[in-house]
C-alpha cells in the first residue's frame, strides 16, 4: 500500500516534469509569442517579469507544480484570468460527462457480458459477440454525430449539443447529458462487455464453480454464489483503464456536442497556444489517470486477497 | 486470401521482418484451417489496402477539386457516394483517405514495434536495474494516452500527419514493451535457451535465434490490434483538426466537415463514419484471428 502509494508520488512527479520540459520546447519566448510581433520591447519584459519568466527554469518549475499542488494553478499568458476557477468548472463538466458515460458502459456491459458468456455456445451469444465486435469498432465520436442525426436531426427528441449545469435546470441538463454520456458509454460498454464475457468464461472453467455446479446449482446461480468476485477481478481492472479511456473520449465527444468541459478549455487552449493553460489541464487529466489506476491496484489486493503483500 | 494483405501492411519494424518462416511456432503450421474471424478481418483490411493502393492510379473524379454546380448530390450512379457541400466526389476521397489512414497506421505502430521490440527482449533478457526502468518508463507512459500526447504534440509543434504519427507511435510503445517481455520471459525460461547458454551462445545470438522468433506470434497479433487503435486515434485527431491537414482528404476530417451538415445532409457523415468503423473492426478482427493461430497458449478448447 505504501510502496504502491510512492509509486503514485514518483509518477506525479515525473509527468510533471515531463509536460513542464514539453511546454519549454516551443521556439523562441512565451510572452513574444503571447505578446505578437508588434509589441513593444517595454510590454515584453513586463509580461517577463509579471510572469516571472526571466527566473530560472528551475524555479519557474517549483513555482508550477507548487501552485498546481496548492490549488493556485496560475494565470493564462492570453486572457490574464486567474485559471483555477475555470478549471474546476470545466473539469465539473467533464466529470459529468465521464460518470454517465461509466454508468451505461456497466449497465450495458454487465448484462451483455454474462449473456454472451453464458450463451456462448449457441446463436445469441454468436449474435451478441458480434454486435459487441461492432461496437468496440465505432469510435466515440462518430457514435456521437450518429446519435445527434438519429435523435436530433430525425427524431427532434434531443438537443444537439450545448451544456445547463444540473443546478440551474435539472431536466434540461438531463436532455443535454443524455446524448454525449450516450456515445461515450456505448462504445465502452461494448469493449467491457467482451472482458466481461472473458472473465466469466474463465471463472466457470474453474473446479469450484464445477463443484458448485455439481451440487445441483443452476449455472446463473452457481456463477452468482462463487464466480462473480473472481469473475470481477480483470474486470476492475479494465474499468481502470476504461476510466482513463473515457476521460480522453470526452475531449473529443465535448467537441462534437460543444459542451464546455475539460476538453474544449484544452483545444481553445491549444488553438490559441496558451501553453499553461494547456499544461494545468494536461497535468488534470495525467493526475487522473494516475490517481485511478493506482485505486484498480489496490482494489485488486481488496479483491484477491492471494495478491497482497506480492508488491 | 488468407492474413496476406494485412501481415504484409503489419509487419512494421524490424522485429517480424527477420523471421524465418521455418522457425515459427508449431501452431501456426498445425491450425490450417481458417477461421471466420481472421477471414472477415482480413476481407476487411484487404478492402482498405486495396481501396487505398487503387487510389494511387484511379479515383473517379479529382477528390480535391471544387464543383459548384455539383454540391450536396446524393448517391447516384456518377456519384457513388454522393458529393459533399464543396461538390467534391465522396468516394474518391473515401478512397485517398484510406492512404492516410494506412500510412499513419503502419507508420505509428512500425515505430512502437521498432522501440517496443528490443526495448521487451532487453527487459525479459537482463535482470537488475534496466527492467525495472524500461517497465517503470513504460507505466508513466501509460498516463498519457495516444491522444493527450497527440495534442500536446500539437500544441507546442502544430498539428499535421507527422506529430500524429509520432505521437500515436509514442503511445503505442508500453503495449510492445509488455506483450515482448512477457513472451521473452517466457522462452528465456524454456530448455532450448539453456541449452543454448551452455554451448556458449552469446545472449544478443540468443536473442536473435530464439527469443525473437518465439515472441514474432505476439508481436504480429499486437501490431494488428494497436493498427486498430492508431486508426481510431487518427480519426479523432483529423476530426480535431491536429492531423492531416486540408486538401488531403482523411475519414476524420471528412466526419468534421459533415457534422454541421447533419440537419441537411446526414448520409455525408455516413461515408466516413463505415470506413473508419469498417478499418478499425477488420484489424481487431484480424488480430483476435492471428491470436488463435499464432499463439497456442490463448487457444482454448470450449
Amino acid at each position: 500500500m505504501l510502496a504502491r502509494l510512492a509509486t503514485l508520488l514518483g509518477s506525479l512527479a515525473v509527468s510533471s516534469v515531463v509536460v513542464f520540459a514539453f511546454m519549454q520546447v516551443l521556439p523562441g519566448d512565451p510572452a513574444r509569442v503571447a505578446l505578437g510581433l508588434n509589441a513593444s520591447e517595454e510590454a515584453v519584459a513586463a509580461m517577463r517579469s509579471h510572469f516571472g519568466l526571466d527566473r530560472p527554469l528551475l524555479v519557474r518549475y517549483l513555482d508550477w507544480v507548487g501552485g498546481l499542488v496548492s490549488g493556485n494553478p496560475g494565470e493564462s499568458y492570453i486572457s490574464r484570468a486567474q485559471i483555477g476557477p475555470q478549471l474546476a468548472d470545466r473539469f465539473a463538466v467533464t466529470a459529468w460527462l465521464v460518470l454517465a458515460g461509466m454508468v451505461i458502459a456497466l449497465l450495458i456491459a454487465l448484462p451483455l457480458g454474462v449473456l454472451m458468456a453464458v450463451r456462448h455456445r449457441d446463436a445469441v451469444g454468436l449474435v451478441t459477440s458480434a454486435v459487441s465486435q461492432i461496437g468496440v469498432a465505432i469510435p466515440s465520436f462518430l457514435a456521437g454525430i450518429l446519435l445527434i442525426a438519429v435523435f436530433a436531426v430525425g427524431l427532434r427528441w434531443l438537443p444537439a449539443g450545448g451544456w445547463t449545469p444540473p443546478a440551474v435546470d435539472p431536466a434540461a441538463f438531463l436532455a443535454r447529458l443524455a446524448l454525449p454520456a450516450l456515445s461515450l458509454g456505448l462504445v465502452q460498454g461494448a469493449v467491457l462487455a467482451r472482458y466481461v464475457r472473458t472473465a466469466i468464461l474463465d471463472v466457470m472453467s474453474e473446479d469450484y464453480v464445477r463443484t458448485a455446479r455439481s451440487k445441483g446449482l443452476t449455472p446463473l446461480r452457481a456463477l452468482w454464489r462463487h464466480g462473480l468476485r473472481n469473475a470481477a477481478i480483470p474486470v476492475v481492472t479494465v474499468l481502470a483503464l476504461q476510466l482513463a479511456t473515457l476521460l480522453i473520449g470526452a475531449v473529443v465527444v465535448e467537441r462534437v456536442f460543444v459542451v464546455p468541459g475539460l476538453g474544449s478549455f484544452l483545444l481553445d487552449a491549444v488553438a490559441q497556444r496558451d501553453l499553461v493553460v494547456v499544461a494545468d489541464i494536461v497535468m488534470v487529466l495525467v493526475v487522473c489517470v494516475l490517481v485511478v489506476n493506482t485505486l484498480a491496484d489496490l482494489a485488486y489486493g481488496l479483491l484477491d486477497p492471494r495478491t497482497r503483500g506480492v508488491r | 486470401m488468407s492474413a496476406g494483405p494485412g501481415a504484409g501492411v503489419d509487419l512494421g519494424g524490424p522485429g517480424p521482418e527477420g523471421v524465418d518462416p521455418a522457425s515459427r511456432p508449431p501452431g501456426a503450421i498445425r491450425d490450417r484451417r481458417l477461421s471466420p474471424t481472421l477471414l472477415v478481418g482480413a476481407v476487411l483490411v484487404g478492402l482498405v489496402v486495396v481501396g487505398a493502393a487503387v487510389s494511387y492510379v484511379w479515383t473517379p473524379y479529382d477528390p480535391v477539386r471544387v464543383d459548384a454546380t455539383a454540391r450536396l448530390l446524393p448517391f447516384s450512379a456518377e456519384h457513388w457516394f454522393g458529393t459533399d457541400r464543396f461538390g467534391r466526389d465522396v468516394f474518391s476521397r473515401v478512397l485517398v483517405g484510406a492512404r492516410t489512414t494506412l500510412l499513419v497506421g503502419v507508420v505509428s505502430v512500425g515505430l512502437a514495434a521498432a522501440v517496443g521490440v528490443p526495448l521487451g527482449i532487453l527487459a525479459g533478457m537482463t535482470r537488475g536495474i534496466l527492467p525495472t526502468l524500461i517497465m517503470r518508463a513504460c507505466d508513466l507512459l501509460l498516463a498519457f494516452p495516444a491522444l493527450l500526447l497527440a495534442i500536446m504534440f500539437g500544441a507546442v509543434f502544430g498539428g499535421s500527419t507527422l506529430t500524429a504519427m509520432v505521437a500515436i507511435g509514442i503511445a503505442t510503445i508500453p503495449s510492445f514493451v509488455r506483450v515482448v517481455r512477457a513472451g521473452t520471459l517466457q522462452v528465456m525460461s524454456t530448455e532450448y535457451v539453456l541449452a543454448a547458454r551452455a554451448a556458449g551462445r552469446m545472449r544478443p545470438a540468443i536473442a536473435w535465434r530464439h527469443v525473437l522468433p518465439n515472441v514474432s506470434g505476439v508481436v504480429i497479433v499486437q501490431a494488428s490490434v494497436s493498427f486498430a487503435i492508431a486508426v481510431l486515434a487518427e480519426a479523432a485527431l483529423s476530426f480535431l483538426g491536429f492531423g492531416t491537414p486540408p486538401p488531403t482528404p482523411s475519414w476524420g476530417r471528412m466526419l468534421q466537415e459533415a457534422q454541421p451538415l447533419l440537419f441537411l445532409a446526414p448520409r455525408i457523415a455516413v461515408v466516413p463514419g463505415v470506413a473508419v468503423a469498417l478499418a478499425v473492426l477488420g484489424f481487431n478482427l484480424l488480430g483476435d484471428g492471428l491470436r488463435d493461430v499464432l499463439d497456442p497458449r490463448t487457444r482454448e478448447i470450449r
